[in-house]
């Protein structure tokens, strides 16, 4: 879009505030701004963060990235990898590395798949 | 652990700080400012703004005059190093701390922020450094050593941006980074990464930052260093300080710790302060809650580094007449290369100078409160608020990105329709958001968004509690990669140069890389540019340098002359045993000799000797507008020039002086020695030998034949006033306790 400097015109309306009405109506557009982001961030995740909380959980970057890329292979994404891990450990009773450990060496696929969409819960 | 600690006089090991790297863990997290010190003294001075000063640093060149104090401006300040090798940046990272810098930001090397996931290694970068766990863990154990040696905490920084953010952002919180660079505007832009996962992303991240304490730094400079004309870009630039800064506040990062990447947007010629200073202080009035991360301008920087560092030099004093809490700074040589070592520490020494230099101004002058500054500094606002007025109703954030409205070169309402636009399901990463389902769970800490731990029993407040605590608490459940390419790895490059380890027996020429041989050549020809250029070169060539290259050159005139500055790599390395170093004369301080002097004043007699109309040499020596001995408080009787060398010892004897001090500065036949002799007989024969202190100098004057001839001590070429005033009092002290005077 190309379009002449129309400030003159366009902020007739700001013109009678004083700094501080326009300093506080600079923030709330601000706010308005971000809002729809911040819930984007609630309601969504994405590999990397999920790749972020096996490295929190005590995983290699080289584990989190197989076992995220597994979960996305498999639509897994949406109940989250650290979920998969954790829920998958619980199942079969082990400890939270070893379970991760067999889903980057390819194996407990199929089990963990079935924890989520198996109709377990 | 490795029991390696630093020593003050030693080159630092890098070799001893890549050891044990496994079971290293950072002592503290967060960021740390300086220590504001009330009306500090230091040596004659009172400064007004200075904070705590450091426990070893180097001082600014002429601190020599003040007793080598070293006052330390209130800023954070900052050195960007990163130059394809972390191992040689320690290096350069405690020189930097010495000269003042406690923030140490390291650059990523091109390309990491398309890297989804971590890099793991010590592989080489260029234009900056692939950062890597191990990486940072070897910087950051250097920077506990290296502040401890300076007694001030040091920063460490560097970047959450790109497709691995919360990766990083993660590894960052358990490795005890202190700073990063958090924008997901900057991802957006000048990136091309997709903007909803990057904001995603940046929820996840930012959440870690806030956890962890650090101080964050948001993208906006950028848009000023990327507009065809920065200074259109303020309004925007507002825009944007404004959606991160609420953004990270919102996500929870305490608005203390959040900093906005403020750049003075234009340079000379143009009228910079008066352009740039209402944009700092519509800045400065709309963000008082958070902090300031004052950056130079590099948009208009060219090769010269003088020129450089004049602007900013004028970009400080916009940080001084507002605020900044974190001064930046940009290397003047970043016109030309990847920043040199000499230039960082030029850089870190710019700031110390310059802000020390203005230390107490706001005491002395104050903003206006009304006219041309306050109305520009409002129009800006009002342009900021009308950008954000016009992005909501076009339906927020990404449809205004889309429509370009970012980086357009028209001031604000003006469009020029230049912007960066990006699609909403366009960019890297595109399409790998995942809603969550209600069962989403992710048992750890510092974690963002929706995370039903409930349906397993888990507490909401500490969701890592379900697996018994995360990396974040027990840092043991953290892997530790070392390296994994056999060829591109610290290992390699360090047994490369193994022979040219600092301390070592052999030694090379350095710019930014242990022995890469580089040095610099300054030139001026009496000719214009093109041929100045070739010349250059041709004479680099001649002194057998290689890979050599023409980094800058300055026309002094079109035709009568240009000015060159050459690189080029040296073919050989020097054995450090078969250098002949001279001994360092050992000199007095100042304040010993004045004190000496002050406990028994000093006489001399002084005179050119023998048929020798020379004069310059020995006022130098006497003369307090030339550091003289007279500026001690010696008392000297000038006796003249071709004075003889009996009435000299007359004058001695008559004032009871205390020495004798004869210039001599021809040469021919050996007079100069001659006349030596001859004042050291008529001593003895007059029975004053003992008791007084006779020295000799000039230009061709040896210290040992002077003693030889039967001086004290003799002062050949290069000596001064200090020279000749230290060895005065220690002979005295001689005398004295042989109980000769």
């Amino acid at each position: 879009m190309k379009r002449d400097d129309d400030f003159k015109n366009r902020h007739e309306h700001l013109k009678g505030l004083t700094n501080e009405q326009l300093e506080q109506r600079f923030w709330e557009l601000a706010n308005k701004l971000v809002d729809p982001l911040l819930e984007m961030g609630r309601e969504y995740t994405s590999p990397a963060i999920e790749r972020s909380v096996l490295l929190r959980m005590g995983f290699s970057s080289i584990e989190a990235k197989a076992i995220v890329e597994g979960c996305v292979e498999r639509s897994l994404m949406c109940y989250g990898a650290g979920n998969v891990v954790y829920r998958l450990a619980k199942s079969k009773n082990m400890e939270i590395r070893p379970a991760g450990l067999e889903l980057v060496n390819g194996n407990m696929w199929d089990d963990a798949e079935k924890l989520f969409k198996g109709g377990n819960e | 652990m490795s029991e390696y600690k630093l020593s003050p006089d030693k080159p630092i090991n890098v070799a001893e700080i890549l050891k044990d790297l496994e079971h290293y863990r950072p002592r503290r997290r967060g960021w740390t400012w300086r220590t504001p010190v009330k009306d500090l003294h230091m040596g004659p001075f009172e400064y007004h703004d200075a904070t705590t000063p450091l426990k070893r640093s180097v001082p600014l060149p002429p601190a020599h005059y003040f007793d080598d104090i070293d006052p330390q401006p209130a800023p954070v300040i900052t050195t960007e190093i990163a130059s394809g090798r972390f191992e040689d940046d320690i290096r350069r990272m405690r020189m930097a701390a010495h000269h003042g810098a406690d923030h140490i930001m390291v650059i990523r090397t091109a390309g990491q922020s398309h890297f989804d996931g971590l890099i793991e290694g010590t592989p080489q970068g260029m234009g900056g450094v692939p950062i890597t766990r191990k990486q940072v863990r070897a910087q950051r154990k250097a920077l506990d050593m290296i502040e401890d040696e300076v007694g001030r905490p040091i920063n460490y920084h560097s970047y959450v941006s790109g497709v691995a953010g919360p990766d990083i952002a993660v590894m960052f919180a358990e490795e005890g980074v202190n700073g990063v660079h958090q924008d997901p505007q900057y991802n957006v832009i000048y990136r091309n990464i997709n903007m909803m996962r990057s904001f995603v992303d940046a929820c996840e991240s930012k959440k870690l930052i806030a956890w962890a304490g650090m101080a964050q730094i948001d993208g906006a400079h950028n848009a000023n260093a990327t507009a065809r004309e920065a200074w259109k870009v303020m309004p925007e630039l507002m825009v944007q300080h404004g959606i991160n800064a609420i953004f990270s506040a919102r996500v929870g990062i305490n608005k203390k710790n959040i900093c906005l990447s403020t750049v003075p947007p234009t340079a000379t010629p143009a009228p910079c302060i008066h352009m740039d200073l209402p944009y700092a202080v519509a800045l400065r009035d709309l963000f008082h809650e958070y902090r300031m991360r004052a950056q130079m301008n590099t948009k208009y920087i060219e090769s010269s580094t003088r020129e450089a560092t004049v602007t900013h030099v004028l970009n400080m004093v916009i940080s001084k007449l507002t605020s900044a809490d974190i001064q930046s700074t940009i290397t003047p040589d970043e016109g030309r290369n990847v920043p040199w070592h000499i230039y960082n520490i030029e850089a870190c020494d710019t700031a110390k100078q310059a802000l020390i230099g203005m230390d107490g101004l706001m005491e002395m002058v104050e903003l206006k409160k009304d006219g041309y500054l306050r109305d520009k500094a409002r129009e800006l606002k009002e342009r900021a608020v009308l950008f954000m007025e016009e992005m909501l109703e076009l339906g927020g954030y990404f449809a205004a990105v889309e429509e370009g409205f970012f980086v357009d070169s028209g001031i604000y309402p003006e469009r020029n329709g230049d912007g960066i636009a990006r699609k909403m399901n366009g960019g890297i990463g595109a399409g790998t958001i995942v809603k969550r389902d209600k069962q989403y769970m992710a048992p750890v800490t510092a974690h963002y968004g929706y995370n039903n731990v409930e349906q397993y029993g888990g507490d909401p407040e500490n969701p890592s509690a379900l697996i018994g605590g995360c990396t974040l608490e027990d840092p043991n459940k953290i892997i530790y990669i070392d390296e994994l390419d056999d060829n591109d790895n610290v290992n390699v490059r360090m047994a490369e140069t193994r022979e040219f380890t600092p301390g070592g027996k052999k030694i090379r020429p350095e710019m930014e890389w242990l022995a890469d041989g580089t040095v610099m050549l300054t030139m001026f020809f009496p000719a214009p540019k093109q041929i100045a250029e070739a010349a250059a070169l041709e004479c680099a060539k001649r002194m057998n340098l290689t890979e050599c290259e023409v980094i800058s050159k300055e026309i002094m005139h079109p035709q009568d002359g240009t000015r060159i500055e050459v690189k080029g790599k040296v073919p050989f390395e020097i054995d450090v045993d078969s250098l002949v170093i001279p001994k360092e004369p050992d000199v007095l301080s100042d304040a010993e000799i004045r004190a000496d002097v002050e406990r028994r004043p000093m006489r001399i007699v002084a005179a050119t000797v023998g048929e020798d109309e020379h004069s310059v040499g020995l006022r130098e020596i006497i003369d307090i507008k030339h550091g003289g001995i007279e500026k001690y408080g010696m008392e000297v009787i000038y006796l003249g020039t071709s004075c003889s060398p009996e009435k000299l010892v007359n004058a001695a004897i008559e004032t009871h002086a205390d020495a004798i001090m004869a210039s001599t500065i021809i040469s021919h036949d050996d007079i100069h020695y001659k006349n030596i002799t001859k004042i050291d007989q008529i001593c003895r024969e007059m029975g004053i030998r003992d008791k007084i202190i006779f020295i000799a100098g000039g230009t061709q004057v040896t210290p040992e034949l002077a003693r030889k001839a039967g001086a004290d001590e003799g002062f050949g070429r290069g000596s001064h006033g200090v020279h000749d005033a230290t060895f005065l009092i220690k002979r005295r002290w001689e005398l004295e306790k042989e109980g000769k005077i």
